[in-house]
């Protein structure tokens, strides 16, 4: 269905003398820009494509056919949580008495978006079982680092300066030692028992006194639940450490268990997973941190706070000197927060606690209807998703890539690869629970197509993809020639 | 239990747990101590309708005002084309999560390329990431690579005329991170030559963040400022207004070291403070300490050309804590925002804007000083489409009376200072009611007085 011509970069397609834009005429004509002193003004004109409207139309929705999002079909990346990112939330967002308003003007002209950010702190410091929450982190890793923040907050507003050393299991998501180190923090790694849970044994010697605290994801990125939780939360309590949550794997405890009645003191909550709000190809995300109660004072400025009297209400926001300080512009990504508030009230109470429940369902289904033909390391019930060490026949010399690629050209997403670390051949699948037993069974189906591809043409398995816009990518050659624009490219021979 | 977003019927939910050998939903949680299962509904509301949704938030609507806007600081209400809507709204992108899988990724990666581009190129650098969060957290990362660049050395130092906002945040990071930050004194709005030379010289400096323009408007002269910050082996970091860049001079022809800042003016909804995003661009030699997702071009197994996520050695899923950063998605969607924005407008168009805010702005400033109540803060210097005024009116009430009137004038920057932003959006017709309307203030304000 692509076009050749319009899918070339857009600079391929520019003509000197085209333009794509109209604007209003100059009515200060009698101000000109061109008496600025000379030396402030550009010199060089950026080299910008020159092309009208319907090039533009044509060669980005060429591009979009090159891609596969959810609305597409059945996306199984494991820890990602795609979900379905209902239409009524982008609606909602769009509504130009919300997206018109700009940051700095005065509270009581933007009383209704306080009000929309004030319930969606409340609603998810109800499900998750924390104090309050601040929505101005931008993202997962960005939620990681502002958690990470307060942690340090608390201990140094108690004049405890050794504490400089955070706990991370072996299984943890990349992100997680990565937003330690960002934060001054130094890395402990606790490894995981032969089960995939976290070693108490291992974990008892590693604490004292310069320990900040613990990061942990629960259920973990193999779909485990930390049944030692509890346990853990003491431990690190009685050294006197926080214990930090990791929402990436949230979805499963909707409507069963919040991470605050398990004893974590911070946590972040991914409002593109768990919420709905569409990933836009790796954001615009929204990663909001809730605290426990005797934290909040920590949470980053600026604040929405609400005042209310016997008849009256009021949202203001507030900056406090207690606060780590800022960590950004203004109050986050208020159309993602606009999407995730739709979320919650469109699902209500009562469907909000089936999430948890069908996502575990259609991920125990899929390990369950596949074990016999995929390496399942870990026996038992699994949570939201699950993880698979490659094929159970390894003596066909296919691997993991190889039945990721080959399940593009059957139309399915790859599950996420190569991670956990734990395992060579790891493919963590995690359906959601959006998707139907159908859905389930047809890919369940070619899972199994693929391993007797592997076991009968391995070729055909490991020279995939066959059927994509483009086919399996040299990233070495990538790498090595470093060609990241067009000028570049220009330049340079691929 | 049916519900529009589960295709969950009784019998399917049978079969899924019959082949899984459990006999309920609960049992699939029974590795779960039950002590920490939660026994009660959430205090939520109920589910609401469509209908009842629209009609919420059309209610809720009705507590905000969209205001006529005069304002900027960080966020800017330019024309935002609607070719861009209708591409960003499709699916296909929307709904896609990072490029990990790039033979059905290439949409993706091939606008990320393209936003490459355009950035290096707008900033006058040599390559740009992915895109980043947005304009503050851009400039931190940007104090963090110097800091990483320069080795050993942890301060940096800020001007005092970079917006307060940008700096809070940047602040914020440095302390987390073990770096030290100094502020650069102002004089007469611009930032102090000799300041910043006394503090370079010490010869302690990871790196030096300027602004263009700054924070009130005023394009400052950086001649001769990264030949200092070199020969100091100091990294010079220039935080922008994106748009601007369509006609000042370009952090690349000031021969800075990064350029960053917020990409929210390159027609981005101003959307009550984000998504927008931020941008970072800077010289090839410097890109394995660049923070973020890069996309580089490369061939398919058919020899044809296609676009990569690459150098992903640099990053938290692979490197962990000796990461380049923590930052593992970009801004995506919202590159492709100003992507296209680029793509529609051109080198030309982004000049026509900032010729019709430049004008605009000084027509505005001109008819404020007219009223006699009003002075440029810093008349000798130049400014661009925003700009700093002393008034010895009652501000806080003077804005309040200009919002009823459906107007947000300024933002009170100090008790006696308003800073003022005029874009292409704003027409004649609507700067002179602006004027109308501050007269009537100050005529009432007088009567008042007698």
């Amino acid at each position: 269905m692509n076009n050749q011509y319009y899918s070339k970069l857009i600079f391929e397609l520019s003509h000197e003398g085209r333009r794509g834009y109209s604007l209003p005429d100059n009515e200060f004509k009698e101000y000109d820009l061109a008496s600025m002193p000379q030396n402030l003004l550009r010199q060089q004109e950026p080299d910008l494509p020159q092309v009208d409207e319907l090039t533009v139309v044509r060669h980005y929705t060429n591009m979009s056919n090159n891609n596969f999002g959810v609305d597409t079909g059945f996306y199984p990346l494991g820890s990602c949580t795609m979900k379905y990112n209902p239409k009524i939330n982008e609606e909602i967002c769009a509504m130009p008495a919300f997206s018109g308003l700009h940051p700095l003007q005065q509270e009581n002209t933007v009383q209704g978006a306080l009000e929309v950010y004030y319930n969606l702190q409340r609603s998810l410091a109800e499900i998750s079982g924390l104090s309050e929450f601040t929505l101005n982190p931008y993202a997962g890793a960005h939620g990681e680092l502002t958690g990470l923040m307060i942690m340090r907050s608390y201990h140094m507003s108690r004049n405890d300066s050794k504490r400089t050393k955070v706990i991370v299991p072996d299984s943890a998501h990349g992100t997680n030692p990565a937003s330690a180190a960002v934060c001054g923090l130094e890395v402990v790694v606790v490894k995981s028992r032969p089960d995939g849970t976290v070693d108490v044994d291992d974990l008892q010697p590693l604490l004292g006194d310069d320990i900040a605290g613990m990061m942990m994801t629960n259920p973990n990125t193999l779909g485990i639940f930390e049944h030692d939780i509890a346990k853990i939360a003491q431990l690190v309590h009685d050294c006197g450490g926080l214990m930090y949550y990791d929402g990436a794997n949230l979805n499963p405890m909707l409507g069963k268990c919040r991470p605050g009645d398990l004893g974590f003191d911070i946590m972040h909550i991914n409002l593109h997973k768990t919420f709905s709000t569409p990933h836009g190809g790796g954001g615009p995300g929204s990663g909001p941190v809730g605290v426990r109660a005797g934290l909040e004072q920590f949470l980053p400025n600026p604040r929405v706070k609400r005042t209310e009297g016997d008849d009256w209400y009021q949202y203001s926001i507030e900056n406090t000197d207690s606060a780590l300080g800022s960590i950004s512009s203004f109050l986050g990504n208020f159309a993602v927060i606009m999407r995730a508030y739709t979320y919650i009230l469109t699902l209500g109470r009562e469907n909000l606690a089936q999430v948890g429940p069908l996502a575990t369902l259609n991920a125990n289904y899929i390990k369950e209807s596949l074990k016999d033909c995929y390496e399942l390391p870990l026996k038992g019930v699994c949570k939201h998703e699950f993880v698979f060490d490659g094929l159970k026949d390894k003596s066909t010399g296919v691997t993991t890539l190889d039945v990721a690629k080959r399940l593009l050209d059957y139309g399915f997403h790859a599950p996420t690869i190569y991670f956990p670390l734990l395992f060579h051949e790891a493919m963590m699948i995690e359906p959601t629970e959006n998707e139907s037993k159908e859905t389930l069974d047809a890919f369940i189906e070619v899972m199994r197509k693929i391993a007797h591809e592997a076991a009968t043409d391995p070729e055909l398995v490991k020279s995939a993809p066959h059927h994509t816009p483009v086919r399996r990518l040299d990233d070495t050659k990538a790498a090595l020639k470093q060609i990241v624009t067009f000028a570049e490219l220009r330049q340079a021979e691929l | 239990m049916s519900y529009k977003y589960f295709p969950h019927t009784p019998s399917d939910i049978r079969a899924m747990l019959n082949t899984c050998g459990e006999k309920s939903l609960d049992d699939l949680y029974k590795d779960i101590p039950n002590g920490l299962i939660l026994k009660r509904e959430y205090d939520l509301p109920h589910a609401m309708s469509e209908v009842e949704i629209r009609r919420f938030f059309n209610d809720l609507g009705e507590y905000n005002r969209p205001l006529t806007c005069f304002v900027g600081a960080g966020c800017y209400d330019h024309y935002s084309p609607s070719v861009i809507n209708t591409i960003i709204s499709r699916s296909e992108f929307l709904t896609s999560y990072t490029p990990y899988q790039a033979e059905i990724s290439q949409g993706t990666l091939q606008y990320i390329f393209e936003y490459q581009s355009m950035i290096a190129s707008l900033t006058g650098m040599e390559v740009s990431n992915a895109s980043m969060y947005d304009g503050c957290t851009a400039t931190a990362e940007a104090m963090m690579m110097a800091v990483a660049a320069t080795k050993k050395r942890t301060k940096v130092l800020i001007s005092a005329t970079l917006n307060p906002i940008v700096t809070r945040v940047v602040e914020t990071y440095a302390k987390f991170h073990g770096i030290t930050t100094d502020i650069i004194a102002q004089e007469g709005g611009v930032t102090s030559r000799d300041d910043f030379e006394r503090k370079v010289a010490a010869g302690d400096v990871a790196g030096v963040i300027v602004p263009a323009p700054n924070f009130y408007g005023i394009v400052e002269d950086y001649t001769g400022w990264a030949d200092f910050c070199h020969s100091h082996k100091t990294l010079l970091i220039m935080n922008c207004v994106a748009s601007a860049l369509g006609a000042i001079k370009s952090p690349g022809e000031w021969d800075a070291d990064i350029a960053v800042g917020d990409g929210q003016s390159l027609g981005i909804p101003m959307n009550f403070g984000g998504p927008y995003v931020g941008f970072l661009a800077t010289r090839k030699s410097l890109i394995r300490k660049m923070p973020g997702r890069i996309v580089g071009a490369t061939t398919d197994a058919d020899g044809q050309r296609a676009f990569v996520l690459t150098l992903q050695a640099r990053e938290q899923h692979i490197r962990r804590e000796k990461a380049t950063s923590n930052i593992c998605s970009n801004e995506s969607l919202m590159a492709l925002y100003v992507t296209i924005y680029m793509a529609l407008m051109g080198s030309k168009g982004l000049k026509e804007v900032n010729e019709l805010g430049y004008s605009g702005a000084h027509y505005l400033a001109e008819q404020l000083c007219q009223t006699g109540h009003f002075s440029l803060a810093f008349p000798d210097k130049p400014f661009l489409n925003e700009f700093a005024v002393k008034t010895s009116l009652p501000i806080s009430d003077l804005q309040d009376f200009c919002a009823e009137l459906g107007m947000q004038f300024g933002l009170k920057i100090s008790d006696d200072t308003l800073l003022i932003c005029v874009t292409e959006m704003r027409s004649k017709t609507e700067i002179d009611m602006l004027t109308d309307v501050i007269k009537n203030f100050i005529e009432s304000a007088e009567e008042g007085k007698k």
